[in-house]
């Protein structure tokens, strides 16, 4: 791990390292996370799931259940009294599942009782008569017209072609491969948890809930219930990570359903092994991808065909597929190309939202091209990429120019000019060798690799999509408090908040107000979008009550206003020596301020797959140093370089947080993190056999921020959280390929693909 | 569900007579597991974790050492216990997190039996004794007989596992451990080679490559044919792959989700060879 420089600053405004408000409580052990909450009167809620991939329901019989003693109600398809669906795309995933199940771990049915016991027992009690069915669970044979179709939407969820340039154009070189990349999960620690109140009456519910979208969990939750929106209130409940993983409702529905039958609150929490059932997953991948280039190196044309397999229901494939598509071609310049995308549905467990969304696959598959042009042009892994570097006012595939700043050589320069580490010492910790703990390797046993990966990552939603943010302050008595419904879900906006209130508004004391459904949407946390949006929110909100605050000490003290400025914690006049705090020039007033922050508006993609459907982008270089145990196929990452265009350093501390957190989940993803599946089934739902990298495995990052503010970002800041977990998996492969020779064609790298 | 916490063995037996039924918990490191996943649903436990006399080590007057079933991991990684058996050190060192090797042990590994237990390799190596005791009677009983097969072994209802016995060998001992990462992993494929240079003898067992643990005793005599394992030369390159490759042979691995039964073989096959490398250049 690297170390942070602390940046001792006398006040917590954007720059400095401002620490966590919940970070003690969260290392000791007493922040309250959803499955902490707790009610007089409640009930446990459980859900039955399917045991198969696709069968048909042939009948349920939940007399035994209701039998038992302490439960109070058993629902099923039949008991949904709105819409019998939900999806954050396509509403077509059954909140039970009544005539077919379509993967293993499907809701078919909810309980309520006195205990987590009882809701067992009456699990069990419950008969379900199935026809098991054959599953399908091949992209290729699914997506056939001739191929069962296993949902009446049909089995392909969507297919995009991209047509660009020149689609016959050629070069002097071609080089092409078939990628195969893996299920890999959030495998966020904080437990899908939630606790819905019924209101008295029943025309009503209040659901907390951990979340990354609460306005659209609302919506969701509103049309299953058959209830106004305002209705139902949510608010946020203690997250413990997300990654993609909460943005589709997983216990929400049979929550509230749960409470407004039983007329008591309603506890519902995952275990472990139900979370690996219970939340999408990231999409498996195959990608064949073709680069024609001349002698000298540069990217002439593109061909790629990409088959993402969504699972069984639509969740966010459809953008999850037009990410992967229209980032085909990295961040390089590239005139000509011709991709063809596809979502699929199959009988295996649906995938959505990850950490890179469809991004994540594409980087795999262009990174891996780009070493095989490099030896083909007799080039450095550097120097193809320099070659090749995009910059802005560069054209996407999609013929969508890249306005944003695009500092991709000097990601890769910056990169390259970290120091290589240390090669291994002579009295190097076994603990430190691949295999670590294990002590399988001798010294002499072990090869290092270099390798590389560079990518660029879309920021906010794309296609259409106006995901705006909201925020409110209120300034009163020298103290600011911000009400917003974003999502805190470990990135750190509770943080960033505040420095921004105490920046634009010259206070010290910053209260932040439940984040719930009693103000408007924030959007959701995810796509690296809340500090560039409700960030720009929240800091529109304080500038708007900062011209008020300007007004009224104006007023008092007969001066324009338009003359006023902030100064530290003092309201001063720029030309003249009047001064006053901002404590004392806000008691016993109150100012408050709503502010909604949109992005630029963004386009569809024609039947050629152009448009400009993008928003804004993000750049990272990253250079892995590996350790490999050839004889034995395993993997120490010694040293992860990094450069990364973040537009601006808003707190330096968050900002490496978010690097090294995400260079740890794409090294997951390259040598360990996978659901095995097997014909529909699941092989491994527990941390013992999922594995995540553990300290032994993370590597040592050493990064360089790249602070080229971003002039469409109102703080001048990108989103830092995807990039760092994107290219990072292809440099490790392609360090480990350098070490052992090996194709390596599929993430994860498992210790037999290196060694037999 | 009744949880007795006996001070002493003889309390812990009288509970086990009042309750046959119980099912003894050390560390709980596994059983736990299996309870939080309702794939076990005692009516009544013993928990053995407060009987001090099962929490000590003893150095015998014959050269041999006997552990109590309920020391914990993390005391066989240091100390006297690393000096005297330092092959159950690196083992240990192996199992799970520093919170796990707190709590879990040797009692524990033994009472579930599985082929990927930690410590059971080096206990085969050493041709541990292992002591059972019940209400009216004690027995001995080697490893070898005691695991019978996948989590199954030769303890009976009425008995308690109290400790192992094993020799304090003069020669080099080694233990090695493949995972899919480097700390905190079940088992792949695991092997302990230990040398006792006065008998001239060489020992190696497998663990996760077969329904127990996996002595490949065919193995340790082609090696013995081969060399002097008593003198202190460097072993010739070509003898060790062959050892290796002779190990290999024995093991008798299968396909699951953790891996696979080619690599599994091929895995115990290069820890053979590199583990007698290491024992020749010591």
């Amino acid at each position: 791990m690297s170390t942070v420089k602390q940046d001792v600053r006398a006040r917590d405004i954007l720059g400095a390292s401002a620490l966590r408000p919940d970070g003690v409580a969260k290392v000791t052990g007493s922040f309250s996370f959803s499955s902490d909450m707790w009610a007089e009167n409640m009930l446990w809620g459980a859900t039955l799931r399917s045991p198969h991939p696709y069968a048909r329901i042939i009948s349920i019989d939940t007399t035994p259940a209701l039998l038992i003693s302490g439960v109070s109600a058993v629902l099923t398809a039949k008991d949904v009294p709105g819409k019998a669906t939900y999806g954050l795309i396509s509403a077509d995933q059954p909140v039970f599942a009544s005539e077919f199940v379509r993967y293993m771990g499907e809701p078919v049915a909810v309980v309520a009782a006195d205990h987590p016991e009882t809701c067992r027992r009456a699990l069990a009690a419950i008969i379900v008569n199935y026809e098991v069915l054959t599953p399908i669970v091949d992209p290729e044979l699914a997506m056939l017209a001739t191929t069962e179709q296993i949902h009446p939407d049909g089995n392909l969820i969507r297919h995009q072609h991209i047509k660009h340039g020149d689609p016959h154009a050629t070069g002097d070189i071609t080089v092409e491969g078939n990628y195969t990349i893996g299920m890999q999960d959030q495998a966020f620690l904080g437990l899908e948890a939630a606790m819905a109140f019924p209101d008295s009456g029943g025309n009503g519910v209040e659901l907390h809930i951990a979340t990354q979208w609460l306005h659209e969990d609302r919506g969701q939750i509103a049309a299953c219930l058959a209830l106004p929106e305002d209705n139902v209130r949510l608010v946020l409940g203690g997250v413990g990570g997300a990654f993609g993983a909460r943005e589709d409702i997983s216990l929400q529905v049979h929550c509230c359903l749960l409470a407004l039958r039983t007329g008591k609150p309603i506890k519902m929490q995952y275990s472990r092994e139900e979370s690996f059932f219970g939340h999408v997953h990231r999409h498996p991948a195959k990608i064949w991808m073709k680069h024609h280039a001349n002698k000298d190196g540069k990217i002439v044309k593109i061909e790629s065909r990409m088959v993402f397999d969504g699972g069984a229901y639509t969740s966010t494939s459809p953008a999850v597929l037009i990410n992967g598509i229209t980032h085909t071609q990295g961040p390089y310049q590239c005139d000509n190309a011709v991709v063809d995308g596809y979502a699929v549905r199959t009988n295996n467990p649906p995938c959505g939202a990850m950490r890179g969304f469809g991004v994540v696959q594409a980087c795999f598959a262009h990174e891996s091209q780009m070493d095989l042009l490099a030896e083909a042009c007799g080039l450095s892994a550097v120097d193809i990429r320099l070659k090749n570097a995009m910059r802005t006012g560069d054209k996407l595939v999609t013929g969508q120019i890249v306005e944003s700043v695009a500092p991709v050589e000097r990601c890769i320069r910056e990169t390259d000019a970290i120091p290589m580490p240390d090669s291994m010492a002579n009295d190097a910790d076994v603990l430190e060798f691949p295999g670590g703990s294990g002590r399988t390797a001798d010294r002499h046993n072990i090869v290092r690799g270099v390798g590389w990966g560079v990518s660029i990552k879309n920021l906010m939603y794309s296609e259409g999509f106006d995901d705006y943010a909201t925020a409110r302050c209120t300034l009163s008595n020298g103290v600011a408090s911000l009400k917003f419904a974003t999502s805190e879900v470990g990135q750190g906006f509770v943080t960033l908040a505040p420095q921004i209130a105490r920046s634009v508004l010259g206070v010290d004391d910053v209260v932040l107000e439940t984040s719930d459904t009693q103000i408007g949407s924030a959007g959701s946390t995810s796509a690296s979008r809340q500090t560039w949006m409700s960030g720009g929110a929240v800091d529109g909100a304080c500038r708007l009550v900062r011209e008020r605050l300007f007004e009224h000490v104006g007023k008092q003290h007969n001066i324009d206003p338009i003359r006023l400025m902030v100064e530290n914690t003092d309201v001063i006049d720029t030309v003249g020596t009047f001064r006053i705090s901002v404590a004392d020039a806000t008691q016993g007033i109150t100012l408050s301020e709503t502010f909604e922050h949109h992005h630029r508006k963004t386009e569809d993609l024609d039947e050629n797959g152009q448009g400009n459907c993008h928003v804004a982008f993000a750049f990272v270089a990253h250079r892995a140093v590996v350790d490999v145990d050839i004889e034995l196929g395993l993997v120490k990452v010694v040293q992860i370089a990094t450069a990364q265009d973040v537009g601006r350093v808003l707190n330096p501390l968050s900002a490496i947080g978010q690097l090294e957190g995400g260079i740890a989940q794409g090294l997951g993803l390259a040598v360990m993190e996978e659901i095995i599946m097997d014909n529909g089934k699941v092989k491994n739902p527990s941390f013992t056999d999922y594995l995540l990298p553990t300290a032994l495995d993370a590597p040592r990052v050493v990064a360089v921020m790249i602070e080229e503010p971003e002039p469409q970002a109102p703080l001048g800041a990108k989103g830092i959280g995807e990039p760092p977990c994107i290219s990072v998996t292809p440099a490790i492969v392609a360090a480990i390929r350098a070490a052992t020779g090996k194709a390596l064609l599929r993430v994860p790298v498992r210790p037999q693909d290196i060694c037999l | 569900m009744t949880v007795a916490i006996p001070l002493s063995i003889r309390e812990a037996l009288d509970a086990l007579s009042n309750t046959p039924d119980a099912r003894l918990i050390q560390g709980g490191t596994d059983m736990m597991v299996e309870i939080n996943f309702n794939h076990l649903k005692p009516h009544n436990m013993i928990a053995l974790r407060r009987v001090q006399e099962l929490r000590t080590w003893t150095k015998n007057a014959d050269n041999t050492l006997t552990i109590g079933s309920g020391v914990p991991y993390q005391e066989m990684e240091t100390g006297e216990l690393k000096q005297l058996v330092p092959a159950l050190a690196e083992a240990a060192r192996t199992v799970g997190s520093p919170q796990i090797r707190a709590a879990g042990t040797l009692g524990g590994n033994l009472g579930t039996c599985s082929p990927a237990g930690d410590g059971l390799p080096v206990l085969f190596a050493l041709d541990a004794i292992v002591h059972l005791q019940s209400a009216d009677a004690s027995r001995k009983l080697s490893i070898h007989d005691f695991m019978v097969g996948v989590k199954r072994n030769a303890r009976n209802a009425n008995e308690i596992i109290t400790g192992v016995t094993v020799p304090l060998l003069d020669g080099w001992q080694g233990y090695a451990k493949v995972g899919v990462r480097n700390a905190m992993v079940i088992s792949v494929a695991s092997a302990c080679l230990a040398i006792d240079k006065p008998t001239r003898s060489v020992r190696i067992a497998l663990g996760a490559v077969g329904p127990t643990i996996i002595r490949c005793r065919d193995a340790e005599v082609w090696l013995s044919e081969q060399i002097d394992i008593s003198a202190s030369t460097a072993i010739d390159a070509a003898v060790a792959k062959e050892f290796g490759r002779r190990v290999a042979l024995e093991s008798k691995p299968i396909d699951d989700h953790r891996s696979t039964a080619e690599y599994r073989r091929h895995a115990v096959g290069v820890l053979a060879q590199r583990l007698i490398t290491r024992a020749s250049s010591s």
